[in-house]
């Protein structure tokens, strides 16, 4: 492999993002949500990334992050430079396409819109390939020409995934792309988007709660929390040998098929602290039942023994935390 | 449409906390009608959590709002079937009758507890008006049960939660104030419809704990509605499979979720990530839900499945299986025993 092919897609530097929330009387912002609290993270070429996470992790900053929707408000996003565009191309599918996708557009002008806004070639041409992608992502050539409330939700998704695919992006990233659909299909459109990665070598970052789904698609996988990333590594790593608490207790509440519960309830604090005024130590401190001397200290996303396997717990990493 | 009782059904049982039998509902569209309940039939008895798990359209959310007709007045249709909750007609009952039943006999928690509850008043004067609605207390005698209430359903500072609105809430908290809601005044039956879908996961399932442990804790029983087989299969006792307005399978969630009989809850259980390898292909339904107007004549599943042939054309009737009286399937090809999936 040469260098430029082993060269990250998307690499994330100790990236922050914070919002104003407040202002002083000269309009001046001094209070600020802290969504993104130094995220270092690489997206390689041909790999399924997964980003795991509760509601307030700052998934969705993160996709926007990656999409260039945002911009970092400290640390660095470097985008390699694809072979003649400027930036590298991300296209993005959302939860609900039923949302995400223009009413008012024939689907065929929907699936093209990504490449006609590039400037991409004559609308005759253009119609040609959308009918190309819409066989790929198992639509018929004659429903181009029909409106998005036409199309049920599994279908909609279909389109929304041709949209993502018409450009030839680098990276497209996955936003809980299954959430919105009911189970039967949630396969379907799972089994497609494997397909389809395998067939083009697409390279996918898939946002999800879903740790199933996650664990289904993904090579490698980030769990986030307080707009951190707690622990990543291979998917069966992290989530077969989970090893920071936050990890842990995530995959200890998703529920499973055939097992009842087992009596008792564990008096778990379940609440997120404010993103507002971040706590001094470690994110997870107040929450984590192995809280003990030394977490009250920033921690580090540190290597753990074994293959790319990394954690921000210093009762994992067995070093003590340092400042920063 | 609906066929008639099998031998070996549950009768009415009188002591049947809720019973629906061959519940036939429909709305009027223009020009037609969905028929959004094609035969329903479930029982609740008392202190049992009961499970109905189905896609969407497939008739559970309007049998839990037909159980306390909540649906809007004049907006439907019951073309048959009954519908008996604590020995009342629920059908036939004055409007005075189901609001005295609602809320002290029969109460129900909603998927967002966001729009569930008011947004203009404090939590405490919520509380406050449901439990003087049914019971005859004074200002203080009310106050002290919402704290009590409250604390039992581990809220540990409940005089501070009294006073916020419902915004100042986490999503967790506020449904753990619709629970307490709820059970305010001690309900026979409570209706559950998705309560943790807005939730996350680790917030489910202290909410799930929460809500079996009261539930077991005070006798009462449960009507538990979701799309999730892996929360159904944690936290019910029984559990009903609806597809397209009717049930097609139902038993013990163990059997149900470990044998499934019928292609359907077979189908939906191999195509979920959890039961197959990483990266392998999810054996998946074909097609889509029916659309409701106009559904096909015979076994509703026919379109999507793959063992359907000739006699699949007449519908089949919930039968039961292996001489077991609570577990039934509606198939005229009732998968045979197999490993689980």
């Amino acid at each position: 492999m040469t260098d430029a092919a082993d060269a990250p897609v998307l690499a994330l530097d100790e990236v922050e993002v914070r919002f104003p929330v407040a202002a002083d009387w000269l309009g001046r912002p001094n209070r600020y949500a802290h969504a993104i609290n130094g995220v270092t993270l690489d997206v390689r070429r041909g790999e399924i990334l997964g980003i795991v996470g509760e509601s307030g992790c700052g998934k969705s900053t993160l996709a926007q992050l990656l999409m260039g929707l945002l911009e970092p408000t400290g640390g660095d996003v470097r985008r390699a430079a694809a072979s003649d565009a400027a930036r590298a191309n991300v296209q993005i599918v959302f939860q609900d396409p039923q949302s995400s996708l223009d009413p008012r557009l024939p689907v065929w002008r929907v699936i093209m819109e990504p490449v006609y806004v590039r400037g991409g070639g004559r609308l005759s041409s253009l119609r040609g390939r959308a009918a190309q992608l819409a066989l790929k992502v198992g639509l018929r050539a004659e429903q181009l020409d029909r409106y998005v409330h036409e199309f049920s939700g599994g279908q909609r998704q279909r389109i929304a995934i041709a949209r993502a695919l018409s450009s030839d992006p680098d990276v497209i990233v996955l936003d809980e792309p299954t959430s919105a659909l009911d189970i039967s299909v949630q396969a379907q459109i799972l089994n497609l988007l494997l397909d389809l990665q395998r067939a083009y070598g697409l390279t996918y970052v898939l946002i999800s709660h879903n740790v199933s789904v996650v664990r289904h698609l993904c090579d490698r996988v980030a769990v986030m929390y307080l707009g951190q990333i707690v622990e990543v590594g291979r998917a069966r790593d992290v989530l077969g040998d989970p090893r920071h608490p936050y990890t842990r207790l995530l995959l200890d509440s998703v529920p499973r098929l055939g097992e009842p519960f087992a009596p008792g309830v564990p008096s778990v604090n379940t609440e997120l602290p404010s993103n507002r005024t971040l706590p001094a130590g470690c994110f997870f401190r107040d929450r984590c039942p192995m809280a003990t001397a030394g977490c009250e200290l920033p921690q580090r996303l540190k290597p753990l023994p074994g293959d790319e396997h990394a954690c921000r717990c210093h009762l994992q990493t067995g070093e003590t935390a340092g400042p920063g | 449409m609906a066929d008639a009782t099998m031998p070996g059904q549950a009768r009415a049982t009188p002591d049947a906390v809720l019973d629906v039998r061959d519940l036939c509902l429909e709305f009027p569209v223009y020009k037609g009608s969905v028929k959004a309940l094609n035969g329903v039939s479930l029982r609740v008895g008392p202190g049992e959590i009961v499970g109905v798990v189905g896609e969407s359209g497939s008739g559970k959310s309007v049998t839990a709002m037909a159980a306390l007709r909540l649906l809007p007045p004049g907006g439907f249709t019951v073309t048959g079937g009954t519908l008996t909750l604590l020995g009342r007609d629920v059908l036939a009952a004055t409007e005075k009758d189901m609001r005295a039943v609602r809320g002290r006999d029969a109460a129900m928690i909603f998927q967002e507890p966001l729009t569930a509850l008011n947004p203009t008043k404090r939590i405490g004067a919520q509380l406050a008006d449901v439990i003087l609605c049914h019971q005859n207390l004074t200002k203080t005698q009310v106050r002290d049960k919402a704290v009590a209430l409250l604390r039992d359903m581990y809220i540990s500072d409940p005089e501070q939660i009294l006073r916020r609105y419902p915004f100042e809430l986490s999503g967790g908290m506020r449904q753990r104030v619709m629970i307490a809601l709820a059970f305010s005044c001690d309900p026979r039956l409570l209706i559950a419809d998705e309560p943790t879908t807005a939730l996350d996961v680790t917030v489910q399932r202290q909410v799930l704990l929460l809500l079996q442990e009261k539930a077991r804790e005070r006798g009462t029983a449960v009507l538990f509605i979701t799309h999730d087989m892996a929360v159904v299969s944690q936290f019910c006792d029984r559990v009903y499979v609806m597809y397209a307005g009717s049930v097609v399978e139902q038993g013990n969630t163990r059997e149900v979720m470990a044998r499934p009989r019928h292609p359907y809850t077979r189908g939906l259980l191999q195509g979920l990530p959890e039961n197959a390898p990483p990266a392998t292909v999810l054996p998946s339904i074909r097609g889509q839900v029916p659309d409701m107007a106009a559904l096909p004549r015979g076994c509703a599943f026919r379109d999507r499945c793959d063992h359907a042939d000739d006699a699949c054309a007449v519908r089949p009737a919930l039968r039961s299986l292996d001489g077991d009286a609570a577990r039934k399937a509606a198939c005229w090809h009732v998968l045979v025993e197999e490993p689980a999936p």
